[in-house]
């Protein structure tokens, strides 16, 4: 199913944390996403990028368990 | 009954960023009209919000934020809020929201399906997004919400928050109004109308005239108590002497042809403002360019006013920056203010060639100083009509 690198997921996940307003220095892979300022609004539309790039539907219940942008990456890297 | 006064004014226009470039260039002759819009050129978004707040937020919305933190400055508001946060509301009015937002919604969907639709799509089309950033903004407590009525929208907001200190429910109001709505759709659709200029030019009260231009903006003003502003030892520019509005319960889109409902709106502001028709020295007309309006603003004030109509200037903003809709009646509040308090009043852009029927001092050409020689505070009123027959008008008194 490694249709999608773990990269490639790492790379849309940043572009879209950024576009949200988060400062790229601060986005790493142990960043928590409240730190960064990303709150449910953005959520819903990364799980919106996310299918769209990647065909992996996340429920408000897969979102809701993601803490960091590492947790966000690995969610999607296992289901892409 | 307490005073309720204004602190501090801020403005986006297409005369520029700030509620001073508003008066200073319209006050100079200067029209920010071009292509047949007043659009706001000088406003980038990203160089007065963050990029979050930005893309939080539909234009009409990013212009009442960033109209509201100058208004907020200039009340010396700037190094926090003077009053606890629960007593002070937001009150923004908009004639149509964030309709921008909702076009290119309606274009993703259509290409792309459902889905596509994106979930900031709600909170940025509600009318009362405004008023609701600005209080997030500013971390403002008190009662928060729009107001709708087309072109008087703005007005209604002030009038509204005057209202709400006079009664105790805030100390204090962000208040203002806001529109964005130089879009494909809003333009058919006001150009399906017949509403809209063919010419391109704003010209009320001038013979040629043929019909009104869309311009966006945001005006925003901070109203107080008076006794507390003063306790507080606050600069005060006015005083939001009193407010009036009717409706005509005529026609959908034209105003009653006597002026009736208008008339009777100028008639309550000037009784609520517990003020004359001889006190008046300035009126900021509604004024659209529209062939009927423009007529029946003329018959309601003279039968508001009576011969005191003729003595007064009058003048309308639109020349300069065209129709804002709901923040309208914002801006030319704060325009009314600026105007009284520098004594000079700025003149109906591009009026030329009269109308018989429209025999009033329309303030052609120039600037006209306020000539004041009793020493007497000014006073003024401002006229806000909409479509629907709705009147908003608002009687302000300059310090």
């Amino acid at each position: 199913m490694a249709e999608h690198t773990s990269e490639q997921i790492e790379k849309v996940i940043t572009d879209s944390l950024i576009s949200f307003g988060a400062n790229a220095e601060d986005i790493n892979r142990d960043a928590e996403l409240s730190a960064l300022d990303i709150d449910s609004l953005d959520l819903a539309e990364l799980s919106q990028i996310i299918e769209e790039h990647f065909g992996v539907e996340l429920t408000s219940g897969d979102v809701a368990e993601i803490s960091t942008v590492g947790d966000a990456i690995d969610l999607v890297a296992e289901r892409a | 009954m307490n005073d309720v006064v204004v602190t501090g004014v801020g403005a986006v226009t297409p005369l520029g960023i700030g509620a001073t470039a508003l008066h200073e260039r319209w006050a100079a002759g200067i029209c920010g009209i071009a292509d047949g819009e007043g659009r706001c050129r000088e406003f980038v978004a990203t160089e007065h919000l963050s990029v979050k707040d930005a893309r939080r937020a539909d234009r009409f919305t990013q212009l009442a934020l960033v109209a509201s933190i100058e208004a907020l400055a200039d009340a010396g508001w700037g190094e926090g809020m003077p009053y606890d946060a629960g007593r002070v509301g937001s009150i923004i009015g908009t004639g149509i929201g964030g309709i921008g937002t909702i076009e290119l919604n309606d274009r993703v969907m259509f290409d792309g399906g459902p889905k596509q639709v994106s979930p900031l799509a709600v909170p940025l089309m509600m009318g009362n997004a405004a008023a609701a950033a600005v209080s997030m903004r500013h971390g403002l407590c008190g009662p928060a919400f729009g107001t709708v009525s087309a072109c008087s929208s703005g007005a209604d907001a002030i009038g509204t928050a005057i209202r709400a200190i006079r009664h105790g429910d805030a100390v204090a109001v962000v208040t203002g109004g806001a529109e964005a709505a130089l879009t494909p759709l809003s333009r058919a659709a006001f150009g399906a109308l017949d509403a809209l200029s063919h010419s391109g030019i704003s010209r009320p009260f001038d013979a040629r005239r043929d019909g009104f231009v869309m311009g966006e903006g945001a005006g925003v003003l901070v109203l107080e108590d008076g006794e507390a502003a003063r306790a507080r030892g606050a600069r005060i520019l006015a005083v939001a002497r009193g407010y009036g509005a009717t409706a005509d319960a005529h026609h959908l889109t034209a105003p009653h042809p006597e002026g009736e409902g208008a008339a009777a709106a100028i008639t309550r502001a000037l009784a609520d403002a517990g003020a004359q028709a001889s006190d008046i020295v300035y009126v900021n007309a509604h004024g659209t360019s529209t062939p009927l309006n423009d007529r029946a603003e003329t018959i309601a004030l003279k039968a508001a006013l009576g011969e005191h109509a003729r003595a007064i200037p009058i003048s309308s903003t639109k020349s300069a920056i065209g129709h804002l809709l709901g923040a309208g009646g914002a801006v030319e509040a704060i325009a009314t203010i600026l105007a009284l308090r520098a004594r000079l009043i700025p003149p109906t852009l591009g009026w030329g060639e009269r109308d018989p029927q429209l025999d009033l001092d329309y303030v052609p050409d120039r600037a006209r100083p306020l000539d004041l020689s009793d020493g007497r505070r000014p006073i003024a009123i401002s006229n806000s009509f909409g479509f629907g027959g709705h009147n908003a008008v608002l009687c302000l008194e300059a310090i």
